[in-house]
C-alpha cells in the first residue's frame, strides 16, 4: 500500500504533477510562498494563485558541510529563478555537492523525494532542483 | 579636507574599545562599564556629563544593560534606551544618540556596544521540532517539519556565501579565490592590532584549506563569536566649541550617520538582500557628508565572511560596478592600496562580539583619523567610513572626518 503523502511546505502541490504555487498580488505581480497579510511590494492585499514554472537556472548556491545537529551534510542550498522569474530557496538534488558539478547558472527542474515518515505512517515530501 | 566646529555639527568625544577575546571570568556589564568609563575618561568628561544613554546588545537588550551599566558607573536618572538591530545592533545605539544631539534634547550622549557570545559556534538554523512525530502543517510556509537543509541553508556561513555566489554569477573574476584573499588580507592586518582577538598571518593555502563551512567559505573566512565591548560618547558642536582646544582637536566629526532597512526586490523573499539597503546607506551617507567614496581614507566595513566583504566593495562604490574581484586582485583594500578596508582585522580576525561591532569601527575610524592608531595607523588619514549591517535588515553608516588643526 502507498503511504499517505504530505508535502514538507503548503506552497509544494504534489498533484497532477508535482509544482509549487505561489501567492501573487493580483496588483504589482510580486510572488510570495508565506501567509501573507499585503504584498511587500505595493502595500495591497488581492492575491491569487499561480503555478510557478519547474524549470530554472541556478542563480547562487553553497555547499553547506556544517549545519545544525540532525541535518546530513554536504547539501548543496541552492537560490535558484524559474523562467517565469519566480524566485525559489532550495537545494540542489541529483548533483554532487562539489564546485566541479555546480555551477552558477546551470539549468534545473524541480525534483521531489522523500524525506521520511511520521508515527502514523504519513510521508513527507521535498521538493529540489536536479541539473536539467 | 579637515572640519570645522559648527554649532548643528556632532562630534566625537571620546572612544574605547576592549580587546575582544573570550573572558570566562567577565560579565557583560563588566566588558560594557569598562567602555563606557573609558570613552568618559577618553573625551574628558565624566557620567554626571551625559545628557542620553544608549546601549546596543543583541541577545540581552531585553536585559536593561543599559541601567544595569548606570548602577556600575553612575544611577543619574537620564534617559537610557537598550537597542537591538541584528548585526546593526551597535550602530543603531549610536545612532540613537546622534538622534538624540541632533534634535536638542541632549547636547552628550553615550553609545555603548557590549555582547558576551563565547564559544557559541555557528549561528542561525537547525529549528526541528520536539515529541510525537506527526507531520502537521504548520507555521507561516505551512511546513511539516524543519526546512533547514532540505529548503536551502539558515545558517549564516551559507547565507552569506550565497550572497558572495550571486555576485559572482553575475561579474567575471570573482569565485573561491578572491574570496579566500579577503580574508588573507584581513588576517594580515590584523596582527598589527593589539585589540583583535586573532592576531595571526595565514597563507592562501591555509586559508583555502581550512575546514569548509559553506562553500566557498571556508572557517578562516568566518568571523569567530567573542565577547567584547566599545563605548563612544557624542557631543554637540555648540558644546564643543566650548571646551579646551585640545579637547577638540582630538573631536572626529561625524559627517554622516544613517541607518537603512531593505527594501523590496524581487528575490528578497528567499534570499535576504544585503545589497540595496547599503547602497542606499552609503548613496545617503555620502550626500550628507559632501564626499565621495574616491575621498576615504580607510573603509571599516562588516566583512562577517570573506563574501560580504568583497560584495560590499562595489555596494559602497570602493571599486567600479562589477569590478570587486578585480579590486581584492589588485591589492585595492589592503592597508598600502588605494582604499584600506579593515586595517582592524575586520570581524573576521578583530572578532564579532555582535553589539559591540558597529561601536568598535567608529572607534577604529576614529583612532586613525586622531593619527593615535599606532603600528595599524593610516598615516595622514582624514576621512573614514564605518559600515554594518544586520540581517533581516539593517545596515548602518557613519563617515568621519577629522577636526581642524
Amino acid at each position: 500500500m502507498t503511504p499517505a503523502q504530505v508535502p514538507l511546505v503548503d506552497y509544494l502541490h504534489l498533484e497532477p504533477e508535482p509544482h509549487l504555487v505561489a501567492h501573487e498580488c493580483g496588483h504589482c505581480g510580486a510572488r510570495f510562498f508565506d501567509r501573507r497579510n499585503a504584498c511587500a511590494r505595493c502595500g495591497r492585499a488581492d492575491f491569487g494563485a499561480a503555478a510557478v514554472d519547474g524549470a530554472g537556472e541556478l542563480r547562487a548556491f553553497s555547499i553547506v558541510h556544517r549545519a545544525a545537529p540532525g541535518i546530513p551534510v554536504p547539501f548543496v542550498s541552492a537560490i535558484v529563478r524559474t523562467d517565469d522569474g519566480t524566485w525559489v530557496r532550495s537545494n540542489v538534488v541529483n548533483c554532487d555537492p562539489t564546485p566541479e558539478s555546480v555551477k552558477l547558472g546551470m539549468r534545473l527542474r524541480l525534483a521531489t523525494y522523500a524525506i521520511g515518515t511520521d508515527d502514523d505512517g504519513t510521508e513527507a515530501v521535498a521538493f529540489g532542483y536536479e541539473p536539467a | 579636507m579637515a572640519a570645522k566646529i559648527s554649532p548643528d555639527s556632532v562630534w566625537v568625544l571620546g572612544a574605547h574599545m576592549t580587546r575582544f577575546a573570550r573572558y570566562p571570568d567577565l560579565d557583560l556589564i563588566d566588558l560594557a562599564s569598562e567602555s563606557a568609563m573609558g570613552a568618559l575618561a577618553d573625551g574628558e568628561v565624566t557620567v554626571g556629563d551625559v545628557d542620553v544613554l544608549a546601549c546596543g546588545s543583541l541577545f540581552q537588550a531585553s536585559g536593561g544593560i543599559g541601567q544595569r551599566i548606570q548602577k556600575q558607573i553612575g544611577q543619574t536618572g537620564v534617559p537610557v534606551y537598550n537597542v537591538a538591530n541584528a548585526c546593526a545592533t551597535g550602530a543603531t545605539a549610536i545612532r540613537t544618540v546622534m538622534m538624540a544631539i541632533r534634535s536638542g534634547e541632549a547636547e552628550i550622549g553615550l553609545a555603548v556596544g557590549a555582547e558576551k557570545m563565547g564559544k557559541m559556534g555557528l549561528l542561525g538554523g537547525g529549528a526541528t521540532k520536539k515529541g510525537k512525530k506527526v507531520f502537521e502543517p504548520s507555521g507561516r510556509y505551512g511546513a511539516v517539519t524543519g526546512v533547514d537543509g532540505y529548503l536551502g541553508t539558515e545558517t549564516m556561513p551559507g547565507v552569506f556565501a550565497q550572497a558572495g555566489m550571486a555576485y559572482a554569477h553575475d561579474h567575471d573574476g570573482v569565485g573561491f579565490e578572491q574570496f579566500a584573499r579577503v580574508a588573507y588580507k584581513n588576517h594580515l592586518h590584523s596582527t598589527l592590532n593589539p585589540l583583535a582577538q586573532y592576531q595571526k598571518e595565514f597563507s592562501m593555502g591555509e586559508i583555502m584549506e581550512s575546514p569548509m563551512m559553506s562553500y566557498p567559505n571556508t572557517l578562516l573566512m568566518c568571523c569567530p563569536t567573542g565577547d567584547g565591548a566599545a563605548a563612544v560618547v557624542l557631543v554637540s558642536g555648540e558644546r564643543l566649541a566650548s571646551m579646551p582646544s585640545h579637547v577638540q582637536k582630538r573631536a572626529v566629526k561625524v559627517s554622516a550617520s544613517v541607518l537603512t532597512s531593505d527594501p523590496f526586490t524581487d528575490n528578497c523573499q528567499v534570499q535576504p538582500d544585503v545589497n540595496t539597503l547599503t547602497r542606499n546607506a552609503a548613496a545617503q551617507a555620502y550626500e550628507a557628508a559632501g564626499v565621495g567614496a574616491e575621498d576615504l581614507d580607510l573603509v571599516e566595513l562588516h566583512d562577517c565572511f570573506a563574501t560580504a566583504e568583497l560584495i560590499h566593495y562595489d555596494n559602497l562604490g570602493l571599486c567600479e560596478q562589477g569590478g570587486a574581484g578585480e579590486f581584492i586582485d589588485s591589492g585595492g583594500p589592503f592597508r598600502d592600496g588605494a582604499t584600506p578596508v579593515n586595517v582592524s582585522g575586520g570581524l573576521i580576525s578583530k572578532g564579532h562580539p555582535i553589539g559591540a561591532t558597529g561601536v568598535a569601527n567608529v572607534y577604529e575610524v576614529t583612532t586613525h583619523l586622531r593619527g593615535e592608531a599606532g603600528d595599524r595607523q593610516v598615516e595622514g588619514a582624514t576621512v573614514g567610513l564605518a559600515h554594518v549591517i544586520g540581517l533581516g535588515s539593517a545596515c548602518g553608516v557613519h563617515i568621519l572626518e577629522k577636526a581642524a588643526a
